[in-house]
């Protein structure tokens, strides 16, 4: 075994040539299993022109960075990105891959798995470290993959007992950010990556431990990136101090007006839940939730939401939340500081005025 | 926008669907006291992004020609889908059925799908929802493509042009989108913007009622219920000629030549260590009266407070 094994593997997403958030999150939850597991973290980054993030990535927490610098690795396409990842977790033998839950990592993710035979689970909200039994046997520090699932009825718990690596998915903002120390010590390799032009090379590229290229078959790059555009984000939810949800009991497109005006009121962001954003009455760029953003702002008002497993998975961190329902028995209120039953499209309107005269009292 | 420039040839299309519970529409019945699910009390339906992708290819067919089959595993209920699938005018459908299959993760669902796909043969494109309502995993689809050996395009938000040799699709990704073209064969996954699922056909719902109803006078719908001793199913009267272009066939784990331990919960990785049912702790809110003065009092605290600036 390389000396690189049982390692915490974190696969570090780029944008714009800067690692995503998510991505430096999953490194500070991946040094705390790895500190469990008495191992090292490591973290592997592709692109064109990508060894310059390496010291970020070890300030954050990778004790080890692969970069796989290369001119095919340049924007993120499945088949090449499927190929370095595969390669390199038979070569290293990491006990656990993190992937962000981005498009980028829902699309590589699950392909490694397959490949791999890897047990995989989407959209944790939780990991830990723990041992499980079975009739026969027992394990060891396995890797906790916890989400909820069904509607968000239950809460599972997801191990995979016989199979390595473990990996999961995770949201972005999910894991709290690492702080930089910018005195941490880590190791690089470079990763070789070569393009195999002929059947023959890759007929080479036969899985081995050890250190050898990254061989990208001709049908690894098949697929051309034909245009990419993307704006910055619009929403920044996760930065809000405020954040004013609306739910389904806003009732309509018409209605998160009123949203929308409380969260200028108070200088907030309007987040949302997956109903209203499935009803297509405010974009997904605001879904706060498992499968949305999650937040921890000083305020989080949920008005008209009636606060399902995974809604509250996105905001019970929140420093005060007020939940505005008309149904006492509503979910959201097991999670609120603040409670007021009543009517949204009544309630909201006297906020506003009272936040507008507070000077006044 | 690229140019569309269409196939040339007929295509030949397969979706993968599921039937899913209605997560979204889970009411009290739907746990159990011990904190299990009571998946009978669940209503089942088809997985809306899969409609999306039954859609898209629809679309292909009626513009380059072709043929649509469907697939789907789960239990014998889940025929349904297939049903539906039919009356919104797919050529074949494929049920996998087998306790074989039972308590498979995604891995091994994909397995299982992968399989009977390289049964249906010479395939130009397999489309997929992106994912199902009731795990949101959006795995089964990128991992078909890969025990495929197929590239991929995930998030299809749109099938830009297909020209007999290749598929040219945008997909969403965070603040955008980009847009990509592949090789065929390959495999999409389409989400629900892609485009409007079309109803059932009430034509096509009574061209299969009228059909069975000839072949058996007692109609009772079972005649799109394959039977489990035959492999395939094709309506047929009673001369044998065939009067519903519809094939109905239902494989097992046999039937595809599924290796020993790689499907159902055998062929899973991933196990379900502990189901805890969600228990919600005992309102501890303070309560604020939605008058004047209460919601007054209440920013006067938040403020106070330094929560609201």
């Amino acid at each position: 075994m390389s000396g690189t094994g049982d390692q915490v593997w974190v696969f570090i997403e780029l944008d714009g040539g800067r690692p995503a958030d998510v991505s430096l999150e999953l490194l500070g939850r991946a040094r705390e299993l790895a500190g469990r597991l008495g191992v090292q973290t490591g973290a592997v980054v592709a692109g064109a022109g990508c060894r310059d993030v390496t010291s970020l990535l070890v300030s954050m927490g990778a004790d080890h960075v692969f970069v796989a610098d290369h001119t095919a690795l340049d924007a993120y396409r499945a088949g090449p990105y499927a190929r370095l990842m595969t390669t390199l977790i038979r070569q290293h033998r990491p006990q656990i891959v993190l992937y962000g839950a981005t498009t980028t990592g829902r699309d590589l993710a699950p392909r490694v798995a397959s490949e791999l035979r890897a047990g995989l689970t989407a959209d944790c909200t939780d990991l830990q470290i723990g041992d499980h039994k079975t009739k026969d046997r027992s394990y060891e520090d396995l890797l906790y993959q916890i989400r909820p699932a069904f509607g968000g009825n239950i809460i599972a718990t997801i191990v995979c007992p016989e199979h390595r690596p473990q990996m999961a998915t995770v949201r972005e903002g999910v894991m709290r950010m690492p702080e930089t120390d910018d005195a941490r010590d880590g190791e690089t390799t470079e990763v070789a990556v070569e393009v195999g032009d002929d059947a023959a090379k890759a007929r080479e590229d036969t899985p081995k431990a050890g250190d050898g290229p990254v061989v990208l078959r001709p049908e690894d790059v098949a697929v051309e990136l034909l245009d990419r555009h993307k704006e910055e984000k619009r929403v920044d939810l996760k930065g809000a101090q405020v954040v004013v949800a609306g739910g389904i009991g806003v009732g309509s497109l018409e209605g998160f007006d009123l949203i929308r005006r409380l969260a200028d009121t108070l200088g907030g962001v309007v987040g949302a839940s997956r109903a209203a954003v499935d009803a297509g009455w405010i974009d997904r760029d605001h879904q706060v939730g498992q499968t949305g953003t999650t937040v921890r702002p000083r305020l989080y008002i949920a008005a008209g939401i009636s606060g399902s497993v995974q809604h509250r998975a996105g905001m019970d961190e929140s420093s005060r939340i007020l939940a505005i329902n008309d149904d006492p028995q509503a979910p959201i209120f097991s999670v609120a500081h603040y409670g007021i039953v009543g009517d949204l499209h009544e309630v909201i309107p006297r906020l506003i005025r009272a936040y507008k005269d507070k000077g006044a009292a | 926008m690229p140019a569309t420039s269409e196939a040339t040839r007929a295509l030949r299309l397969v979706v993968l669907v599921k039937q899913v519970p209605d997560t979204a529409n889970v009411t009290g019945k739907a746990m159990k006291d011990d904190g299990t699910i009571n998946r009978v009390a669940l209503p089942a339906v088809f997985n809306p992004e899969d409609l999306n992708a039954l859609e898209e290819a629809l679309r292909l067919r009626e513009r380059c020609g072709g043929r649509v089959t469907v697939v789907t595993m789960g239990p014998p209920a889940a025929v349904q889908v297939l049903r539906e699938s039919l009356y919104r005018g797919a050529d074949e459908v494929v049920l996998l059925t087998d306790r074989r299959f039972a308590g498979a993760d995604t891995l091994a669902t994909s397995y299982a799908l992968a399989q009977a796909v390289r049964r249906l043969g010479d395939v130009d494109l397999v489309l997929c929802g992106r994912q199902a309502i009731d795990g949101d995993t959006a795995q089964v689809g990128p991992q078909t493509a890969e025990k495929l050996g197929l590239p991929q395009i995930t998030c299809v938000s749109r099938v830009d042009a297909v020209d007999g040799e290749t598929v040219t699709a945008t997909r969403s990704i965070e603040g955008g989108y980009e847009t990509l073209r592949a090789p065929l064969p390959a495999l999409l996954t389409v989400t629900d913007e892609a485009n409007e699922p079309r109803p059932p056909s009430a034509r096509l719902v009574l061209t299969y009622k009228e059909a069975a109803a000839e072949v058996w006078p007692d109609y009772d719908d079972s005649y799109l219920d394959p039977k489990s001793d035959e492999a395939e199913v094709c309506l047929v009267d009673h001369s044998g000629r065939p009067v519903c272009r519809a094939r109905v066939m239902q494989w097992d784990a046999a039937t595809i030549g599924a290796e020993e331990g790689t499907t159902g919960l055998r062929g899973s990785p991933t196990r379900v260590k502990q189901i805890e049912s969600v228990v919600l702790a005992q309102p501890e809110a303070k309560m604020v009266e939605p008058t004047d003065e209460g919601i007054s009092a209440l920013v006067h605290e938040l403020v106070e407070e330094h929560i609201l600036g």
